[in-house]
């Protein structure tokens, strides 16, 4: 037997065998990459952003005048005709749609003048409002024009700056590959490991010259590898497929799967605790649960006060009531 | 207690004797409470590598990756001792060569031994520790592996076996330690411990027949091993 024997070269047999091992577990494989490739898949194809105000015409408006005509082409607001009182009733009890509008024309002293009365429900308050402002501006036009008012006093100009648009992928993407990051390194770690304790296959290790803390970096780097593909998997099909955006292209990518291994050595230090503390199979899972809530609050603890937080807050809102509507 | 070079040793001893715990202190994978213990002259508490670079261990019930096949997991144990081989001919010499694509937990329970062995073989160590390796074999899958443990003392290495079957012992040991409760109560070669017994005036009560039940069945059912 040689003297100079190298633990680095016993680390990456174990890694080289345990990165095998991993690729033919399912559950390693489901837990990596289906679950959150599906939360992509199913998220990517809904459409997020944009509101969009759903108002139902009252079965007694009259529709052939001009104010009908301009709330029909207004941008934002979908007009549904030809649904009967119960009909409008029901689906404003169940929220699918968000104002009732009934436009009545008025005859007296020979002029002819609209009343637009709309009808909204507390549950959608925002859209409420929304929709009422729209109406008011059209209204308070239309008067202005009645007026005949040549110089109109305040005059209002806008304009929209165009920063980096946010999509709907933008947001789901980093949580699913957290999801990936949390299962894989806490879940994964604690289970493998605790199974290769069980098994004595660590023992038979042990028996080995290799030293204790090369046998924990040779399973390590197995899982960093393999989740950091997994990663940059789930990357490139949100990049590909979904138009995830990678703000500075290749760098973006590279600084989220740096992170991304941060966050694994992280995750596996909790994984090979819980290993380490569980008698048996079956309280790795609180234990491990104990650790994802803990992360999690974390991250939100984290976030709370972010503007970037609030802008995916929004977003998840908007899902989530595309999601149970 | 002293392990001759070249040797064939056996401990024996019933369930709970202390066999494997010894064992294991040798193998450097205990404490011991008390005492010295020098393998080929390092000291277990000052040279625990030494050691097991020059040892090749066989747990009673080891595991190796489950979904792992046997060339990948002689190419691990290579890794782990360093040691350069080629897996095919590790596995010739415990008769697996046709199973090298199967996974681990494919094998049958003789030859999840033999592969065991196999990997107790590739730092061609100077001394073998077999942890009950027969225990749970059919009587054709227990005569393959007493040839193939022969054949590992047949090239120079010294071989600790423990065991509970003193056929077995009686065949394979050249001395034989028996334990009881932790302790040592008799050690000597397995000849000279019968011709003690007897010299006591100690009779078998039945006379022995020529052959036994296991010479039956194995006349019945063959001597070759099988697969399964």
């Amino acid at each position: 037997m040689k003297n100079n024997y190298s633990q680095y070269r016993a680390m990456m047999a174990i890694a080289r065998a345990s990165f095998r091992s991993i690729m033919r577990s399912p559950s390693a494989v489901v837990f990596t990459l289906l679950f959150p490739l599906i939360f992509i898949l199913v998220f990517g194809f809904i459409n997020g952003g944009g509101i969009r105000l759903d108002v139902a015409l009252d079965g007694n408006s009259d529709i052939h005048n001009p104010v009908f005509d301009s709330i029909a082409s207004m941008q934002g607001l979908h007009l549904i005709p030809g649904l009967t009182k119960e009909e409008i009733d029901h689906n404003l009890q169940k929220g699918d749609i968000d104002a009732i509008i009934n436009i009545q024309k008025r005859l007296a002293d020979n002029t002819i003048s609209y009343n637009v009365e709309v009808t909204t429900n507390i549950a959608s308050r925002e859209k409420g409002i929304i929709i009422r402002s729209m109406l008011e501006h059209l209204v308070d036009k239309a008067n202005l024009q009645a007026a005949a008012m040549e110089k109109p006093m305040v005059a209002l100009s806008s304009k929209e700056i165009h920063i980096r648009e946010y999509k709907t992928i933008d947001f789901i993407l980093p949580g699913q590959l957290g999801f990936s990051l949390l299962s894989s390194g806490v879940f994964g770690t604690a289970f493998v490991f605790f199974n290769l304790r069980q098994t004595l296959v660590i023992k038979r290790f042990f028996a080995t010259p290799i030293r204790k803390p090369f046998i924990v970096m040779g399973e390590a780097i197995s899982r960093l590898v393999f989740a950091l593909l997994g990663a940059a998997f789930l990357i490139l099909v949100g990049y590909f497929a979904f138009g995830f955006t990678l703000i500075h292209g290749f760098a973006t990518f590279a600084t989220m799967l740096f992170l991304s291994a941060l966050g694994l050595i992280v995750f596996m230090g909790f994984g090979f605790v819980v290993s380490g503390i569980a008698k048996s199979e079956s309280t790795i899972p609180p234990f491990s649960e104990h650790c994802h809530v803990t992360s999690i609050s974390f991250i939100w603890d984290f976030f709370r006060d972010r503007k970037f937080s609030r802008m995916a807050s929004a977003h998840l809102q908007s899902t989530a009531s595309h999601l149970f509507k | 207690m002293k392990f001759m070079i070249r040797r064939f040793f056996g401990l024996l001893g019933p369930n709970g004797a202390g066999k494997t715990t010894t064992l294991e202190i040798i193998e450097t994978l205990r404490e011991k409470t008390s005492g010295e213990v020098t393998v080929a002259g390092f000291s277990i508490d000052q040279h625990p590598n030494e050691i097991k670079k020059i040892i090749g261990v066989q747990l009673q019930a080891a595991g190796y990756y489950p979904s792992l096949t046997l060339t990948e997991l002689i190419e691990l144990f290579a890794g782990l001792y360093n040691a350069e081989v080629d897996p095919m001919e590790m596995l010739k010499q415990v008769g697996l060569e046709d199973k090298h694509k199967a996974k681990f937990k494919e094998l049958s329970g003789g030859q999840k031994q033999r592969f065991s062995i196999a990997t107790t073989l590739i730092n061609q160590p100077k001394i073998v520790f077999l942890d009950e390796p027969t225990t749970g074999l059919d009587p054709q899958a227990r005569r393959n592996l007493w040839d193939l443990i022969r054949k590992i003392r047949d090239n120079g290495t010294t071989v600790v076996i423990t065991t509970h079957y003193m056929d077995e012992a009686e065949q394979l040991c050249d001395r034989v330690a028996v334990m009881e409760a932790g302790k040592i109560i008799a050690l000597d070669a397995p000849d000279a411990l019968i011709d003690k017994l007897v010299a006591t005036g100690f009779e078998r009560k039945k006379e022995v027949k020529k052959a036994n039940l296991e010479d039956v069945f194995i006349h019945l059912t063959g001597h070759e091993w099988r697969e399964g």
